[in-house]
């Protein structure tokens, strides 16, 4: 949570504050898919907000998917208020690795910044460096940096012309 | 936001269509859902999606394979993928069998969607560039795209029917961006010959001897490089029509050569002793007052009237000043379709700016215009202020008079305004005035100007 807060600082000028963490909903569990849908967790962390933070990120050890796809590292709403990642396929260990904190921090920063940049309306961006980029690997993520390509920057910029929140 | 192009996620669980939006969204899409069939429906009629992802079962109403056939019937262009959980072949090729693009099975891994949906969209981005240019080609072609109510334009457009399956030569003449090879190409598209080609040659952009091979080809070894026998164009035209751009600026001895041609049908290639006997219709059109060329003895009176047979004279722009706020409003949807901008169409008050313009340079000029407008445009309606740069040029132009002076002293001027135009130098003073250098350097002695 510590990287999360330090790299969330650096790239967003507004007020960051740690909640207290809330349990995994059991409802949310797909026991034929031995995931969590990650709808019901968002849709839980949007009712936690509150109500003088414009953003809440939510951070899970659990296994994420939707309906549709396979599997998760994070989601948003864009240009919303709630976001989500997990840290279990950001994991090594997922992938029958020895643990590896460096890339752990790395991974989850760039997540943690991929997913915050959706709620401040970024999309996808085409540069394979830059941290708003699609990655549907793990290795795709690696690819990243820790950071938003100028065009993405610039438009976090702007976006900073009224005082809001973050949580 | 890819605007451009919208999807609709069709699903009865709410879950599934929000899910699969919002991760759409991440991607830049704008994205609707839909909770059942005729929901859907109701939605591609409002909106031209270009995918649709549709659950193949979906209880209660119509199913994906229906809905599917249902989306097709409103938009045919449309793109569904059908979802299921239920893989089996069957499914499969009825689907596809029933028009479907791709079919997925839940859950499936982020990339395939991904990459289904940019494969899908870049093979849509190149079909919809591929009808714009069958569009632009086909336009090309169309007499009724010359756009007019001016009386004057209405007249020639009836005269190029009327003269449209005739061998004779037509001499056009008008103004540069007038318009003169759409006129060309309305007389060819409409007549006999329409199914055979139509060559434009620009006689200005060709020096003599390469003008010369142009036109009549030329036969092996007739000059260093001449590797093989060539076709010109008047060959390549055989059965078709000939357009010659900028007929008075051939020199005499190409003047003769055309003339030949004009009244045999025939020419040698050069560096060739076989002739060649050739049917093409000859359009020639000028910016030029030929008879006064005629006069001066720079063009042969017996091609001027060998050319001018038929002779047709555009009126420029600024005559037919009731056609701009049609062709502008032409233009606005052509480009603006090409560039993919999202362009309503023109002010009222930017109207009034190109209808105060002069337009030295005619349709062409307005064309370009409104190309630089529509790109630099903010708005969804090109207004006053998107033409703010043009403004300038007309003002500059209706503020000059003719000064309270002799000819000698208003020629004295324009020569200096001139070479102060072209930093001195007197090749290109002389070219901008329309003479010769050596008159030029004649006129400094006279009117005692040092450059």
């Amino acid at each position: 949570m510590d990287w999360i807060e330090s790299a969330a600082a650096e790239w967003y000028p507004l007020p960051i504050r740690r909640l207290a963490d809330l349990p995994t909903p059991v409802d949310a569990y797909d026991p034929k898919r031995r995931q969590y849908q990650s709808v019901e967790l968002m849709r839980m962390l949007d009712q936690s907000r509150p109500s003088d933070a414009s953003r809440i990120l939510g951070v899970t050890e659990v296994d994420l998917s939707i309906p549709m796809l396979s599997f998760l590292f994070g989601q948003a709403q864009l240009d919303g208020p709630v976001a989500l990642i997990s840290l279990c396929r950001l994991r090594q260990e997922f992938y029958g690795l020895p643990g590896e904190d460096k890339v752990l921090r790395e991974r989850t920063v760039k997540e943690a910044l991929h997913e915050l940049g959706h709620t401040f309306g970024l999309v996808h961006c085409k540069e394979p460096e830059c941290v708003m980029s699609l990655a549907t690997h793990v290795e795709f993520v690696d690819t990243k940096q820790e950071q938003y390509c100028t065009r993405c920057g610039l438009q976090l910029v702007e976006r900073f012309a009224s005082p809001e929140e973050e949580v | 936001m890819k605007k451009n192009w919208p999807i609709l996620v069709v699903d009865d669980e709410e879950v599934m269509c929000e899910s699969m939006a919002a991760w759409l969204r991440e991607d830049g899409y704008l994205v609707d859902t839909a909770q059942n069939g005729q929901r859907a429906l109701d939605q591609a009629k409002a909106t031209d999606y270009a995918i649709c992802f549709v659950d193949l079962k979906m209880p209660g109403g119509m199913d994906g394979i229906e809905t599917m056939m249902e989306i097709h019937r409103i938009r045919p262009e449309a793109s569904v993928i059908i979802i299921t959980a239920y893989a089996t072949v069957d499914t499969a090729i009825q689907a596809m069998k029933e028009g479907a693009q791709e079919y997925i099975v839940k859950p499936c891994n982020p990339q395939e969607i991904s990459m289904l949906v940019s494969r899908i969209l870049k093979l849509k981005k190149l079909q919809s560039e591929n009808a714009i240019l069958r569009k632009k080609l086909t336009r090309q072609y169309r007499q009724h795209d010359i756009i007019t109510k001016n009386p004057r334009m209405q007249e020639i457009l009836a005269l190029t029917q009327d003269i449209a399956s005739l061998r004779s030569t037509v001499l056009i003449r008008g103004e540069s961006g007038t318009g003169k090879e759409l006129v060309a190409r309305a007389i060819h598209y409409s007549g006999s010959r329409a199914d055979k080609p139509f060559i434009t040659v620009s006689c200005a952009a060709l020096t003599e001897t390469l003008l010369e091979s142009e036109l009549f080809g030329y036969e092996k070894g007739a000059f260093t490089g001449a590797n093989g026998q060539a076709k010109g164009k008047f060959e390549v035209a055989n059965g078709g029509t000939i357009f010659l751009d900028e007929i008075g600026d051939i020199s005499p001895k190409l003047q003769a050569d055309l003339l030949r041609v004009l009244q045999e049908r025939r020419f040698y290639r050069v560096g060739g002793t076989q002739e060649v006997e050739v049917d093409a219709r000859v359009i020639a059109a000028t910016n030029k007052n030929l008879p006064e060329e005629v006069r001066q003895g720079k063009f042969r009176e017996d091609l001027y009237y060998r050319l001018n047979v038929i002779e047709i004279q555009l009126p420029p722009l600024r005559e037919r000043r009731e056609d701009i706020p049609l062709l502008a409003e032409h233009f606005v949807h052509r480009i603006s379709s090409e560039l993919g901008r999202e362009i309503g169409g023109i002010s009222g008050s930017a109207l009034k700016v190109l209808m105060a313009h002069d337009w030295p340079g005619n349709v062409r000029e307005l064309e370009n215009v409104i190309e630089r407008a529509i790109v630099t445009c903010r708005n969804g309606t090109l207004d006053e202020q998107d033409f703010s740069w043009l403004q300038r040029t007309p003002a500059a132009a209706q503020g000059w008079e003719v000064p309270d002076v002799s000819l000698g002293e208003l020629e004295r001027r324009a020569i200096v305004a001139a070479l102060e135009r072209k930093g001195g130098n007197v090749k290109e003073a002389s070219a901008a005035l329309g003479i010769d250098r050596s008159t030029l350097y004649d006129k400094l002695k006279r009117y005692e100007i040092s450059h």
